[in-house]
């Protein structure tokens, strides 16, 4: 009846976690319980739950994104205390939890972190930069979003019931076969990352459309704002990539369910064939990840710079560049396979080759800056900081890149060390970037700059106190995802580091602090003009929060930085005629589907055949229904365009 | 410890929480000496770029700063042909450089290529939950979790793995190799003097995978040969019953030798991968 669930499903003998997990369950609940009780839950239900907008969805990505960064670092910083202390005995944590943190932590970090902020920093901001009121497919965004939330929810519910794969994030086989991890912790991860894989596909598809079929009149593609050719190449490398994923997992999960030899040891299976198979997704996605923040980076240099981006066709090109030879290099994850010389040569050679288009795009940042009139507000600090952390990150994948190099460092601290110094100074810079740029647009208020200046000092000292020691700890030769160790050289350096993972920690506090008091002081940081930036793109000529339909009347385009020439010729006796528009209706499509996506993922964990039919007929029902409804647009009348606009225009113009 | 290792050491110890281990940078044989030179070689092209944008970051974003009166403003600065070909030719030129290193690294330093014309020790390795398992075909003896080489004797490994896959890696011989189930991987190492080397599995194997380190001794050819002497007189037989014991997993094993082992087990490993387990490949909880 239940599968293999059972009361010794829960982990009882591990304490500590279920009762981390069971607190923040608790205070879960009890914030859904209070907002029902405050009679909120309508307002959410239909302003949130349901929406279709696209900002709306792109603050709940970010919003997804922040949870779950919180529950990535508490697995970090728990991976930290461990190595800080197992130096000669076992440390706190168990091998099979230590692995089990280090599996997670990639993971989240990778799916439901970085890639949830860049596609929520991407739904909210591309519409409006291209000037244009929605995307192609406004409820299969709805989708996307709640099956994102649906694997996030798996994982999290690994904590309490059953156990996480033991494996790494990319549960190389043959460790992630039955023989080997008999438990449910690689078929929580399978399904959280299929479900959510499903809803990642269709925003590539639904941002492909958007950015290709849907642009402001006037909007060529070489008058696109550079995050939208960053989205558009993102979201094109998903549409390529992401199905790979979903059938590499496809196959692992015939394996463990049907006893298939994929890449079982036996009958014939390859291992290595998983290998290849993972990172020919898996190194588009790291581009999927960094494309979107370079695209943030340079809105944000640009605009701080007071000046228009510098050699905008070259930084095209560098984009599109990166985006076709991302596929081109997916070996260097493994030059200590024993492949020939000729076959690391060349993989290496094509790795080095990306660092041509990314250090263009460096140059051309500073070049941008170079002759502006530069202001060091917190996403401007977030950019310098980029720059010169990503320089070094870049250094160092290259110095991978090189086989002979990478033969004695793969796998070490060094490589950690690398990623995070690409990933944390690329995407996460770039994140918070875009938070904090955007964030007067989608709330009408600034976010604190005191607040926001501490968090950043205190992120980026803790990131070098951190990570500077793994590369030390990795030339020394120590290997990743260590429980414990009897070395003494080393433990000094985890210390260390350890020490820079608690500096994150207040970098953390304080961005939580920084939310806090500028909602607290709203009304000191309002900002009415909707320009508080002195933007150049699209989306600083509407008001702030912008209105559901984006614009009254769409823009018309007449070069690159719109809003900037707009502003340089402000017509003030402009008097547009406005006319009605339709916008799409709510639906709830999307968080039911996804309410019976989940379902049917604890099901497949948990093998309660019953529930699995159940969940998928649920959710193929929720579509039907979705398909045979009568009425999907509602009008918004001339005269709600016109008040709103016009109220738009004074304050903009005060 | 020579000098790059040293200058880390250095600046280690400068700190109030000194502490070093000597690792890829302090070589003890030509494969991690052409390694580390390498490594070198390409830090110092790249930082012939990577510092002075460093530099030119902080000093651009310092005197633009919208506050300092004496820079020039161009606002509308934003395209030099001169400028995009330099920007685009100066990276290429780098990776050029870079390139070209990994090319004739790459065949110089393939694990697979032999390190000269002497005649190499054999050493088999095969990885096991979780110890690894070194067999000396010409000796006729094995070891568990300890290495025993001939110092300044080219080592031949062929490698295998019984179950997950594992990375042999001895840090300061130089290139790590993966150990796969049904495949064999080559690698060609030398210890240039002696010494005891720390060795380790550099690919997560499971619970056991802290414990999969060992050491190679490096020893003069003399107590070498006395050392195979001496293990083909004592210890346990590596037959088929042995290796079934052998099997069953085990963390922090001990160092221990086997006197004799079955011919071609190693072939047969590699040939029979998974076999003895299959019946477990369907229903992973009779494991």
């Amino acid at each position: 009846m239940l599968g293999k669930l059972g009361w010794g499903s829960i982990p009882f003998d591990q304490p500590l976690p279920l009762a981390a997990s069971s607190v923040v369950a608790l205070a879960i609940l009890g914030v859904l319980g209070w907002a029902w009780r405050a009679g909120h839950f309508p307002y959410l239900w239909r302003e949130w739950i349901t929406s279709v907008d696209h900002k709306r969805i792109g603050v709940m990505y970010c919003l997804l994104a922040l949870v779950m960064l919180l529950r990535g670092f508490s697995d970090a910083l728990l991976m930290r205390g461990q190595q800080a202390i197992a130096y000669g005995n076992p440390g706190y944590l168990d091998a099979g939890h230590f692995a089990q943190l280090f599996s997670a932590h990639g993971t989240i970090m990778i799916f439901f972190v970085a890639m949830t902020f860049m596609i929520g920093l991407i739904n909210f901001a591309v519409p409006l930069q291209l000037g244009v009121r929605d995307v192609a497919f406004p409820t299969l965004n709805s989708v996307s979003f709640w099956l994102t939330a649906s694997g996030a929810l798996l994982i999290n519910v690994s904590l309490i019931v059953g156990e996480f794969a033991q494996t790494g994030w990319v549960v190389y086989p043959p460790l992630s076969e039955l023989r080997f991890s008999p438990g449910v912790g690689v078929d929580y991860y399978i399904w959280a990352i299929q479900i959510s894989g499903v809803g990642t596909l269709l925003t590539g598809v639904n941002f492909v459309t958007t950015i290709l079929k849907t642009r402001a009149p006037g909007m060529s593609y070489m008058r696109m704002p550079m995050f939208c050719w960053t989205a558009l190449a993102t979201n094109l490398l998903i549409v390529a990539a992401f199905p790979i994923l979903t059938a590499t997992l496809a196959m692992l999960s015939l394996d463990r369910y049907l006893g298939f030899h994929f890449f079982t040891n036996e009958a014939g299976g390859n291992q290595m064939m998983f290998v290849n198979l993972i990172w020919a997704w898996g190194h588009p996605e790291v581009y999927i990840l960094v494309l979107p923040a370079f695209g943030i980076f340079s809105e944000v240099v640009a605009t701080f710079s007071s000046k228009p981006l510098f050699g905008y066709r070259s930084m095209v090109v560098a984009t599109m560049a990166i985006f076709l030879l991302s596929f081109t290099v997916w070996l260097h994850h493994f030059f200590t396979m024993g492949a020939g010389a000729d076959v690391n040569a060349f993989f290496g050679v094509m790795t080095m080759i990306i660092a041509v288009p990314t250090g263009v795009k460096v140059f051309n940042w500073l070049f941008t800056m170079y002759g502006g009139r530069i202001r060091f507000e917190t996403p401007m600090l977030w950019s310098i900081g980029f720059v010169v952390t990503f320089v070094i990150g870049g250094m160092t994948g290259v110095l991978l890149a090189v086989p002979p190099a990478d033969f004695q460092l793969h796998n070490s601290l060094f490589l950690v060390a690398h990623f995070h110094n690409v990933v944390i100074g690329g995407v996460l810079f770039g994140a918070f970037a875009g938070v904090a740029y955007w964030w007067p647009k989608a709330f009408g208020f600034r976010l604190d700059e005191r607040w926001g200046k501490r968090a950043f000092w205190l992120w980026i000292t803790g990131f070098y106190l951190a990570f500077v020691p793994l590369y030390l700890l990795g030339l020394m030769g120590m290997t990743r995802r260590l429980a414990s160790y009897d070395v003494p050289g080393w433990h000094a350096w985890l210390l260390v580091a350890g020490a820079g993972a608690l500096l994150i920690a207040a970098g953390i506090a304080c961005q939580a602090m920084q939310i806090y008091v500028s909602v607290r002081d709203r009304a000191r940081l309002i900002d009415e003009s909707g320009d508080p930036w002195n933007g150049r793109t699209l989306e600083w000529s509407t008001s702030s929060p912008p209105p559901h339909f984006n614009y009254a009347i769409l823009p018309q385009v007449e070069d690159r930085d719109a809003f900037w020439l707009m502003k340089q010729a402000r017509d003030e006796t402009d008097r547009p005629r406005y006319a009605k528009i339709e916008m799409p209706r709510n639906s709830a499509t999307g968080v039911v589907s996804a309410f019976f996506a989940s379902v049917m993922g604890f099901a497949l964990v948990w093998h309660i055949w019953w529930l699995v039919a159940l969940g998928l007929l649920g959710a193929w029902a929720t579509f039907v229904v979705f398909a045979w409804r009568d009425r999907s647009e509602q009008e918004v009348p001339a005269v709600e365009l016109r008040k709103l606009d016009r109220a738009h225009r004074r304050a903009a113009t005060r | 410890m020579n000098r790059a290792a040293r200058i880390v050491c250095a600046i280690a110890s400068a700190l109030p929480v000194a502490g070093c281990a000597p690792g890829v940078l302090d070589p003890a044989g030509p494969v991690a000496s052409g390694e580390r030179l390498i490594l070198l070689d390409s830090l110092g092209i790249m930082l012939m770029l990577v510092v002075p944008v460093v530099l030119a970051t902080f000093s651009i974003a310092w005197w633009f700063r919208a506050g300092n009166a004496r820079a020039t403003h161009r606002p509308d600065w934003a395209f030099s042909g001169r400028l995009e070909l330099l920007v685009w030719s100066v990276p290429t030129l780098i990776v050029v450089f870079v390139a070209g290193l990994a090319w004739v690294g790459s065949h110089h330093l393939d694990p697979g290529r032999p390190l000269d014309a002497s005649e190499p020790l054999r050493v088999q390795v095969v990885a096991l939950d979780w110890k690894w398992l070194f067999i000396y075909p010409d000796q006729g003896v094995a070891s568990v979790n300890r290495l025993v080489a001939p110092a300044g004797r080219p080592i031949a490994f062929r490698l295998t793995s019984t179950s997950v896959m594992n990375s042999f890696f001895v840090p300061r011989l130089g290139s790590q190799i993966y150990a796969m189930a049904g495949m064999e991987t080559r690698l060609n190492l030398r210890a240039d003097k002696p010494g005891s080397y720390r060795g380790l599995s550099a690919n997560y194997s499971g619970k056991g995978f802290p414990g999969m380190a060992f050491t190679l001794d490096a020893v003069p050819t003399p107590t070498f040969d006395a050392w195979a002497a001496q293990a083909r007189r004592n210890g346990p037989v590596l037959d088929g019953q042995g290796y079934a014991a052998l099997l069953r997993d085990s963390e922090n094993v001990a160092p221990y030798t086997y006197r004799a082992v079955a011919p071609s087990l190693f072939d047969a490993i590699v040939r029979q991968s998974g076999t003895p387990h299959a019946r477990f490949a369907i229903d992973g909880r009779a494991h």
